[in-house]
């Protein structure tokens, strides 16, 4: 019950993460414009918070009120994760260049410059920065039973809000004026655009919002690996994409999916642990089955479910008034 | 007679084939092409500028030496020379698989996995079946070829986006190789005696024939061989099958439009499938230029190998075309390995940042090229005016009187 209760609290600390950047993906895409650097926004928010994390931890605030810096921390990885998701917006949309262009070069860039700062700060060779240890919501007592288990171990301010986004992204995308104009412009910008619409701006909006749940993402990213922040989000950017696409574009959808691969994507994590998995004894390195788990059950979710998949129409074409 | 009349014939025609060519070189200004890599250089030198800059603020004093090493570091020595070529080789082939796919309207984010599974199988062939190097090649394109088919068959015929069944894939790829390879002590370095229990063997100690030809050129540096030259003869032989025959035609038509291809009779299923699968070989083919270069050891490991990834700004720097991409990938190559110079002074991720500054600024291209064309189409009006204004000046009164006669 106890290996059972973890197995839990592990996937949803890898699902927040994918649920954050996946519903930005989302918010991006059903304006129309593809965000392929959501890897790279992710390291960049990560960076911001952790480096948030690390000023603060010598300030006062961070013994009298710990969760309020946390706050803090994501705020900024969120503004600043909108203001580098602006580079992108401005390429694809003002200069209509091909969306793999601004994503590759954000992508490329995140990392780099990320270990560039830390060495700069730290010193050289001092890649990781380490997350301070009052940070975490809660912690689990030692002998902690199932729910204590699944609802204080590796549980963060991130996690609350994750389950806030997904509440807001449903209402926002289904229920108001202004999500009803994005999916306008994601499907048919020209019609979007010939009653009153600026497609421009809903485009920006679009990505902005993207950024900064991505950027919210790298956070929840950073915290649940534990470790620290290193540079790299272990191309859970990407996976987001996948999430979103495995997803259909649809909130509630996108968070069920996340929380599966994240199931199976725990289940490698503690292969050893859990008794009544099969443990390969002929096998050697028998971990890298549980790895591939996931990525094949995606795979064949995906296949089963792709011909109702359907895609915002317009996604990944620049708009251009001219050709209306 | 005969002899000497077909050498004179071969003389002129090779004679014909240089004025050809030194034509060609005038005409370039003319051409549009022109200005796009007018438009390239520049945003090279702006990256470059941003570099410095950024070196600048971490650290003043040593800015303009990491600059010195940037620019100089691939040339600085014979050794670094042969580096940036071995370097640039399988960064050449992964930049031609990505470049190949978006030739054809496809994404190939997954010349990683191609890459990986490639190498594989080169270092299959080379340590198990012990086949000589060109095998190993050949068998490197096949695995790269399967892996690319897979997200080809899942797009063409279950609607997937082949983006994310590459980016599945090169996970997939990546665990399955680890596991193959931790599965077979045969493959393994600690088999013959290595100390290193996560590291495939060094193809060249196992098996000599499997090692690439270095031409001779051991003596001067371990990183001499052929790979270099294969991989251009690739980029050249990809040129021409885009640009010149039927078969590419096709390929690139599905990229446009598919919906009027298949009006038009291309089978646009299986060419989606063979775009992917011909990427996926030429990603695998970097893989064995890799390691049977004899100077690297594959490792097993769990993050997905960076030269997949960088035949993406490989691609987008060469703007997709093979004969770019050479170029793009060589100057890649030169400025990571000048970049290796800048160490300790600073990150060789600098680099990076100079690199994806590049790229992002190649989605200006279009308006530097728009610059570039209109400060040359006024440079131009104002020479037409200038000569205008010569041909309408004050003429000879003997124009401007008219004749008696033709008053009268």
């Amino acid at each position: 019950m106890n290996v059972l209760g973890d197995l839990i609290s592990s996937m949803i600390a890898f699902a927040v993460p994918l649920i954050l950047v996946a519903l930005g993906a989302m918010f991006s895409e059903r304006s129309g414009t593809i965000n392929i650097a959501l890897e790279g926004i992710m390291i960049i928010g990560a960076l911001v918070a952790s480096l948030i994390f690390k000023f603060l931890n010598e300030s006062q605030l961070a013994v009298t009120a710990p969760q309020l810096c946390v706050l803090i921390g994501i705020l900024g990885a969120a503004i600043v994760g909108a203001l580098y998701s602006f580079f992108l917006a401005f390429a694809s949309i003002r200069l209509k260049a091909d969306q793999t262009i601004g994503g590759t070069a954000l992508n490329m860039l995140a990392p780099a410059l990320a270990i560039v700062v830390t060495w700069a700060i730290q010193g050289q060779g001092q890649t990781a920065i380490y997350t301070p240890s009052w940070v975490p919501l809660a912690i689990a007592p030692i002998d902690a039973n199932f729910f204590e288990r699944i609802f204080l171990k590796s549980m963060y301010l991130t996690t609350p809000i994750c389950i806030l986004v997904i509440a807001a992204a449903t209402i926002i995308i289904y229920k108001t004026k202004f999500g009803l104009r994005l999916r306008s412009c994601g499907e048919n910008p020209a019609a979007a655009d010939s009653v009153g619409i600026n497609v421009y701006k809903m485009r920006y909006t679009g990505v902005m919002i993207s950024g900064a749940l991505a950027g919210i993402g790298g956070v929840a990213f950073t915290l649940a690996a534990g470790s620290g922040f290193a540079s790299t989000v272990a191309g859970y950017g990407f996976l987001a994409l996948a999430v979103m696409i495995f997803g259909n574009w649809q909130p509630l959808k996108i968070a069920f999916a996340a929380l599966l691969f994240a199931f199976f994507k725990s289940l490698s994590g503690m292969s050893g642990s859990i008794p009544f998995l099969p443990s390969f004894e002929n096998v050697k390195e028998s971990l890298y089955i549980y790895l591939m788990i996931p990525y094949i059950v995606t795979m064949i979710i995906l296949a089963l479910t792709s011909k109702k998949s359907r895609a915002p129409k317009a996604e990944g074409i620049p708009y251009d008034k001219g050709s209306r | 007679m005969k002899n000497s009349n077909f050498f004179s014939q071969m003389m002129s025609s090779i004679g014909k084939f240089f004025v050809k060519i030194w034509n060609g070189i005038l005409n370039l200004r003319k051409k549009r092409g022109f200005n796009s890599i007018l438009a390239s250089l520049f945003s090279i030198v702006i990256g470059i500028v941003i570099g410095l800059l950024l070196m600048l603020m971490i650290k003043p004093k040593d800015a303009f030496y990491g600059l010195a090493m940037m620019l100089t570091g691939g040339v600085s020595n014979i050794s670094n020379i042969f580096q940036v070529l071995y370097t640039a080789a399988p960064l050449l082939m992964t930049g031609l698989a990505v470049g190949f796919a978006f030739k054809t309207g496809l994404f190939n984010i997954g010349a990683a996995g191609q890459y990986t599974v490639g190498a594989f199988f080169a270092i299959f062939g080379a340590v198990i079946l012990k086949l000589p190097w060109y095998l190993d090649i050949l068998l490197a394109a096949l695995g790269g070829a399967l892996w690319g088919a897979i997200p080809g068959l899942f797009k063409a015929f279950l609607n997937v986006n082949e983006v994310i069944t590459s980016i599945m894939f090169n996970w997939i790829g990546l665990f399955a190789v680890d596991l193959i390879i931790a599965n077979t002590p045969r493959l393994l370095d600690t088999y013959y005696g290595g100390a290193d229990q996560s590291r495939a063997v060094n193809v060249a100690g196992v098996n000599p024939g499997a090692k690439l030809p270095s031409l001779g050129m051991e003596s001067l540096s371990p990183y001499m061989n052929v790979g270099i030259f294969i991989a251009i003869i690739l980029a050249i032989v990809m040129f021409i099958i885009l640009n010149k025959t039927t078969f590419g035609y096709e390929l690139k038509a599905c990229g446009y439009n598919k919906e009027s291809s298949k009006y038009a009779g291309i089978n646009a299923k299986r060419n989606i499938v063979l775009s992917m699968a011909i990427s996926g070989a030429l990603a695998g083919i970097g893989g064995a230029l890799t390691y049977l270069a004899g100077t690297a050891q594959m490792q097993v490991t769990k993050s997905i190998s960076p030269i997949g990834f960088n035949g993406i700004p490989v691609a987008l720097l060469g703007m997709s075309n093979p004969i770019g991409i050479i170029f793009s990938a060589l100057f890649i190559a030169y400025i990571q390995i000048g970049g290796n110079a800048m160490q300790p002074e600073f990150a060789t991720e600098v680099i990076d940042i100079v690199i994806s500054v590049i790229i992002y600024l190649s989605a200006f291209s279009l308006v530097f090229k728009q610059a570039i064309d209109k400060y040359l189409l006024n440079r131009k009006r104002k020479q037409i005016d200038l000569e205008l204004a010569e041909e309408n000046k004050p003429k000879p009164p003997a124009v401007e009187t008219p004749k008696e006669g033709d008053l009268q």
